[in-house]
């Protein structure tokens, strides 16, 4: 009986692809669109006109509103489901600053909880079919990691002071290979918040950029459209698992850098 | 041709968003409006973080904890009570055991007092009426035996009339009590 | 196909640093299979050890990403 009725769905999908295939089908794929920036109201957009970006980060910090406020405004011992994921994500990160960067790191923790709160809700947010994704754009993210990059580099000359600069003299090596091994992780360091910002913003970009190209596909193909559908839904749910690992990734280099800062020994 | 007006569109779109053909994220006249956007974002995250929502979430964590150790010492206490109960309750058995095994021993011996009385009175009773029994039969024997001679001395009379003889008591009873002896 | 010399040198070179992301998926694939097979061997060690095993799979992907960046660039930056 089942397997009649799906038969005769895929049939009628056929059929329709047939029928309202498009007369003349040329690939008009335009996979960049969905991250222009548009103002709300009006054409012109200056430093401080609501757009897209401002209604989309107004989301993101409701959504961390929702969850962490809202959700743990009960102070339940036994919690509900909201605060349970709430206190998770608490648990989560705390244990992630202490771990990594070291009991002194924990003062940071809400430092850091920001930023992947942050994260996180824009690249959910973002999965959200027609949204616009924060965190796709370059300008954000860089702003993201020259935070990372600037406190960790002031907290570590605040914190050793000249003896931060040990981090780039590598101790261990030879004596003739450490002034080459410190150019190179001279270079590392300033790389660092570059592969920092655009890991972030180049995962969340091709994502989504090939979630368009495959959805062309699918206008295209006419009767066929439904295995790009199949590959849409496929990698939506690694775009799902991206979203998330991109934050834990950002949020766990953080710690790592500063760590670097607070105990800069090699 | 609809694909050419969608370029347009797009080409127009383009224009007015600024130099970048193709890629938004290298349109630098939108980075101030999102570096600005990101800023306030950011900045009010921060403030909910640190001010309201992390200090609640260590507060119920740290609520829990403490629950969690009270309960658990509350448990332990329980435990320490249903151990010594148990003991109590052991102990009380034991004790109940020795008690019934004590009042059954003494059962015992005083039932066991009662039956041997008993049993030495029957057995009084018993050869009391065994002797008398005896007696009695002694008594019917001798009173048989009596009887015996007597009808054989008459028997012995009659069969010696009988016979033409004349009967000598003295003769017939010496002989009844010769013959009877053995 | 209209268009010039130029912008067929960037489309090609663009293609080019692709094949660094595949590189780089290379790199990313030899950090979490050799995580693996240590996992497996010690699985009660493996729980301690995911946040190395991320940090290596972001440092490895790093690289990819400079590729990428290339790629990015001569497409709609030069």
């Amino acid at each position: 009986m089942g397997k009649i009725f799906f038969y005769a769905a895929l049939a009628l999908v056929l059929v329709s692809g047939l029928i309202f295939a498009p007369a003349e089908s040329k690939l008009a794929i335009h996979p960049m669109d969905q991250f222009n920036v548009a103002a709300l109201f009006g054409d012109h957009i200056s430093w401080y006109t609501p757009t897209n970006v401002t209604l989309w980060m107004a989301l993101a910090v409701a959504a961390v509103f929702a969850l962490l406020v809202m959700g743990s405004s009960r102070r339940a011992i036994v919690p509900g489901r909201a605060q349970s994921v709430a206190e998770l994500a608490y648990g989560f990160i705390y244990k992630m600053v202490e771990d990594v960067a070291g009991k002194d790191g924990v003062k940071f923790f809400p430092y850091i909880m920001t930023l992947f709160m942050f994260i996180v809700m824009a690249n959910f947010l973002g999965l959200i079919p027609g949204s616009f994704t924060t965190t796709s754009h370059i300008a954000v993210t860089a702003v993201l990691a020259a935070l990372v990059f600037f406190t960790v580099t002031i907290v570590g000359f605040v914190k050793n002071g000249a003896g931060f600069l040990g981090l780039f003299w590598v101790s261990s090596a030879p004596l003739a290979l450490r002034p080459i091994l410190a150019v190179i992780e001279l270079i590392s360091y300033f790389v660092r918040p570059v592969s920092h910002s655009i890991r972030l913003a180049g995962n969340v970009m091709a994502g989504h950029a090939v979630l368009k190209v495959f959805a062309g596909f699918a206008a295209a193909l006419g009767m066929f459209s439904f295995l790009p559908i199949f590959a849409i839904t496929a990698v939506y749910a690694l775009e799902v698992l991206v979203a998330f690992i991109q934050a834990y990734v950002f949020t766990i280099l953080t710690c790592v850098y500063l760590k670097d800062a607070l105990h800069p020994s090699h | 041709m609809a694909s050419n007006t969608q370029d347009a569109a797009h080409g127009a779109a383009d224009a007015a968003h600024g130099s970048a053909p193709g890629m938004p994220q290298l349109d630098f006249s939108t980075f101030g409006n999102q570096i600005f956007w990101l800023a306030v974002a950011l900045v009010v995250i921060y403030l909910i973080l640190s001010r309201v929502a992390l200090p609640r979430i260590a507060a119920v964590l740290a609520e829990r904890q403490g629950t969690i150790t009270n309960d658990l010492a509350a448990a332990e206490d329980l435990k320490a009570k249903a151990v010594e109960a148990e003991n109590a309750y052991n102990k009380a058995l034991a004790d109940a055991r020795a008690e019934a095994q004590r009042i059954a021993a003494e059962t015992r011996a005083e039932i066991q007092a009662g039956l041997d009385e008993a049993i030495a009175k029957a057995d009084e009773q018993i050869s009391a009426k065994a002797a008398e029994s005896e007696k009695a039969i002694a008594e019917i024997k001798a009173g048989a035996l009596e009887s015996v001679k007597a009808v054989a001395t008459d028997t012995a009379e009659a069969l010696v009339t009988a016979l033409g003889g004349s009967a000598d008591a003295d003769a017939i009873a010496a002989a009844v009590a010769e013959r009877t002896k053995g | 196909m209209e268009g010039d010399i130029a912008q067929l040198g960037q489309f090609v070179g663009a293609g080019l640093a692709a094949i660094g992301s595949g590189a780089a998926a290379i790199g990313v694939g030899h950090v979490a299979g050799n995580f693996l097979a240590g996992a497996l061997r010690n699985p009660s060690a493996a729980a301690g050890q995911t946040a190395t095993l991320f940090i290596g799979i972001a440092f490895a992907e790093a690289l990819g990403i400079f590729s990428f960046l290339v790629a990015l660039l001569l497409m709609f930056a030069v």
